[in-house]
């Protein structure tokens, strides 16, 4: 396995040493960036910096890293360290969502968010004790390879393939909106400029140099993240909690957000905000069900008004007012219809503050049962879908071993666990600091970000003066949940140059999971249907440059998919978990646990449990228009609640009732199971 | 090939490692959700016990059991001769 010229612990010293360089030369960047900002350079120009530097940067490694080379190409040489095959699984498995969105879900939901925490971390022991030691023994280059191998045939290969680019390219999709959103954000670029720098730089990088190259720039991207994602919440947790590591301290902060939401549930300023909401949710709910009658009354009322002011004699003002909601009226049944849904949606904000720290609130029992279960569901399909997805697994054939396979999961869980513990800890820091600075502020000195912010977007922050008494209450803010992210920096009162590196991390995050799928497409094209099925006798160099192009049209296909801003990208994210549990992992690991499992169980299990997931998603989900009642209260998103057991249970029923497989697939089973079985005649790993 | 009756018993100790690793998954997973309500009565240096766990503990607990996965298993290896030799 290891070659007489190639020292693996001299490489890993080398890797050591660079890295070590880089972070350093990152954090001078990012000081001189400081120093420039109190000398006065613009946002605009910092924003620039940090795009511009971060993106050739990963494209200068992708560049160093170029090569034509099979195993090169597809799994890195299989000589990356653990420790550093953990921290490029980091960059690959934390999106924009987890690292933007994440913490805001957690604001906005408290405990019940906290599935996704569990089930993006969980996942990776199913991922270190069912699949990533036997997928290294068995070390072909993808999943695909592995299911065909096992099973035999070109049919369990063709559903893989499908599987792995479907659950893939939707989630390459969500990725690529970040970039445009973050860029463009932060620099004032437009939407498709942004998405247009960061593709080529992805292009650059993991067209030139496959998965070697995507390895070595996603370790220096996650080193950005992480910087980015910890700055703000240590200051934010210094002044709250007086230490620097407020991960370990704020559970006394979140009793105090206890404690606040009380006193906002029991305030009679915050009720009569929200009775003026409740109120309005009324009468649109009433006009709504006698339309007609209700638009014509309005209509009368208004105009009658008008003419009662101008009979008395009324103040020109007072006129011209009813004059503009005469005109303000709208113009027939159907728009009215329009504004009063609007208004019987206020319903949501007649609501107290949900209590962050309660688990399944609800109004009675059942309702508390139902959110229990969709919480397990959650936890179960994200779970169950991380260690089905394929450009995870496929990182555990890039180390040099067995037992690096082992070790580098728990790298990878690591690394992906110091954000996921930070976001609970940020949601909690956001919210009291809000309870304690925003509520209560007088309108006309309001803390500088929220001003700032709610101009800027009234989508992630909007502040109105409900009850008009020129204080702020809690009923009378609406927040996006990416703000807490984006703003955190202000918010902890930092300057601009952080939230440039906020961005930086977000664009980080984005890019290198963009760079990880892009892959996994173009080599289930490549690979798996040009060189297995299409033309096996291609030459190495035919296949590489093959992949190269695929990668490009993949590329352009995903960013076109994109601009046309496809709507709910978080349940397509979540629908591609499920997708993945049910497809992937029954035949994966009854593949490696079972050895009578055979090909028509895999088949026909793959088949069902898929065909389960995507019924139940197209008759519940409301975008499709069935809305057929749900089972158990259990949202569609969950579906590989369904998919996965019904999986399971037909590959073992099919595979009793047909033949056992052959000799040879019992071997291939034993060969997986074994890091190093001396006289094993069998050997699997491709070069 | 064939498998002696100590490879057997290698794959055995390893189903054993992986069952007993995946029941504390288990319970630290589903049983605390099913049962976070309750668990959220104790209170932990501030935190409603639940709370703690899915924000914390139970992360800390998977990286753990991953970490002690890859521990053992080298163990085993080693003594059934099923390892890879020194990687170098």
């Amino acid at each position: 396995m290891t070659t007489a010229s190639f020292s693996h612990t001299a490489f890993f010293q080398q890797l050591k040493k660079y890295y070590t360089f880089y972070t350093g030369g990152f954090i001078l960047f990012v000081l001189a960036l400081a120093v420039a900002e109190q000398m006065g350079m613009s946002r605009t120009w910092i924003g620039y910096w940090f795009l511009f530097a971060t993106v050739g940067l990963y494209a200068g490694i992708g560049i160093m890293s170029r090569t034509a080379e099979v195993a090169e190409y597809y799994v890195a040489g299989r000589r990356v360290p653990a420790f550093f095959n953990g921290m490029a699984t980091g960059a690959d498995w934390m999106s924009a969502a987890s690292f933007i969105g994440m913490a805001g879900t957690l604001f906005l939901s408290g405990y019940d968010g906290l599935a996704w925490v569990m089930g993006w971390t969980g996942g990776y022991c199913l991922v270190a004790l069912f699949l990533a030691p036997y997928l290294r023994k068995f070390g072909q280059f993808t999943i695909p390879d592995f299911l065909a191998e096992r099973y035999g045939g070109n049919i369990v290969r063709t559903i893989g393939i499908i599987s792995a680019i479907t659950c893939s390219f939707v989630y390459v999709v969500a990725q690529i909106y970040g970039v445009g959103l973050i860029t463009s954000r932060f620099t004032g670029l437009e939407f498709g400029v942004g998405v247009f720098v960061g593709l080529s730089g992805i292009l650059v990088c993991s067209m030139l140099g496959g998965m070697k190259a995507v390895t070595w720039t996603q370790v220096a991207q996650y080193i950005i993240l992480i910087i980015a994602y910890m700055t703000p919440v240590v200051w934010l947790g210094i002044k709250h909690t007086g230490i620097p590591v407020p991960q370990i301290a704020y559970g006394y902060v979140l009793e105090k957000v206890t404690a606040q939401e009380k006193k906002i549930t029991a305030d009679p300023k915050e009720q009569e905000v929200r009775k003026i909401f409740a109120d309005r949710a009324a009468a649109g709910k009433a006009a709504l069900a006698s339309p007609d009658k209700a638009y014509a009354d309005g209509k009368t009322k208004l105009e009658q008004n008008l003419a009662d002011l101008k009979i008395a004699n009324a103040p020109a003002d007072q006129v011209t007012a009813a004059e503009k909601a005469v005109a303000a009226y709208p113009k027939d049944v159907a728009a009215a219809k329009a504004n009063w849904t609007k208004e019987s949606g206020l319903a949501a904000r007649a609501a107290p503050p949900r209590p962050h720290a309660e688990a399944f609130p609800g109004k009675d029992e059942a309702a508390r049962d139902v959110a229990r279960l969709n919480f397990i569901g959650i936890v179960f399909c994200m779970m169950f879908g991380t260690a089905a997805l394929p450009h995870i697994l496929m990182r555990y054939y890039t180390t040099p071993s067995v037992q690096q396979a082992r070790v580098s999961v728990f790298w990878s869980l690591f690394f992906i666990f110091l954000l996921y513990f930070t976001a609970p800890c940020l949601a909690v820091l956001a919210k009291y600091d809000m309870f304690t600075h925003l509520v209560g502020s007088s309108f006309a000195t309001l803390p500088a970000w929220a001003a700032a912010w709610a101009k800027v977007d009234p989508s992630l922050l909007n502040i109105t003066d409900i009850n008009h008494d020129g204080i702020v209450q809690w009923a009378e803010v609406v927040i996006g949940g990416d703000l807490i992210v984006l703003a955190t920096p202000e918010i902890a009162g930092l300057p601009y140059v952080v939230s440039g590196l906020v961005a930086a991390g977000g664009l980080a995050a984005a890019l290198s999971t963009a760079d990880g799928l892009l892959l996994t497409i173009a080599n289930a094209l490549s690979h798996d249907l040009y060189y297995k099925m299409i033309d096996p006798s291609a030459s190495t160099t035919k296949r590489v440059t093959i992949s190269k192009a695929l990668l490009v049209v993949v590329a352009i296909i995903a960013a076109y998919v994109t601009s046309l801003k496809p709507g709910d990208i978080l349940f397509l994210v979540g629908a591609a978990f499920s997708l993945a549990a049910s497809a992937f992992f029954p035949p994966l690991v009854m593949g490696v646990f079972w050895k009578r499992a055979n090909k028509w169980g895999a088949i026909i299990g793959m088949a069902a449990g898929l065909a389960i997931c995507v019924y139940y998603m197209v008759t519940r989900y409301p975008f499709f228009g069935i809305n057929m009642p749900l089972w158990f209260g259990l949202s569609p998103v969950s579906s590989g609640m369904f998919g996965l057991p019904l999986g399971v249970a037909t590959i073992y029923i099919v595979s009793m009732l047909t033949s056992p497989p052959s000799k040879e697939v019992q071997e291939l089973v034993e060969h997986v199971r074994y890091p190093n079985l001396k006289g094993d005649t069998l050997v699997s790993e491709a070069a | 090939m064939e498998l002696t009756a100590k490879h057997e018993e290698y794959w055995h100790k390893n189903l054993v490692i992986t069952a007993i690793l995946l029941l504390v998954w288990f319970v630290f997973t589903f049983v605390e959700a099913w049962y976070a309500r309750e668990i959220n009565g104790i209170t932990f240096f501030g935190w409603p016990l639940a709370f703690w766990f899915s924000a914390q503990g139970s992360l800390a607990i998977y990286v753990a059991i991953i970490g002690i996965y890859a521990v053992l298993m080298r163990k085993l290896d080693l003594e059934y001769n099923v390892d890879e030799g020194d990687l170098e």
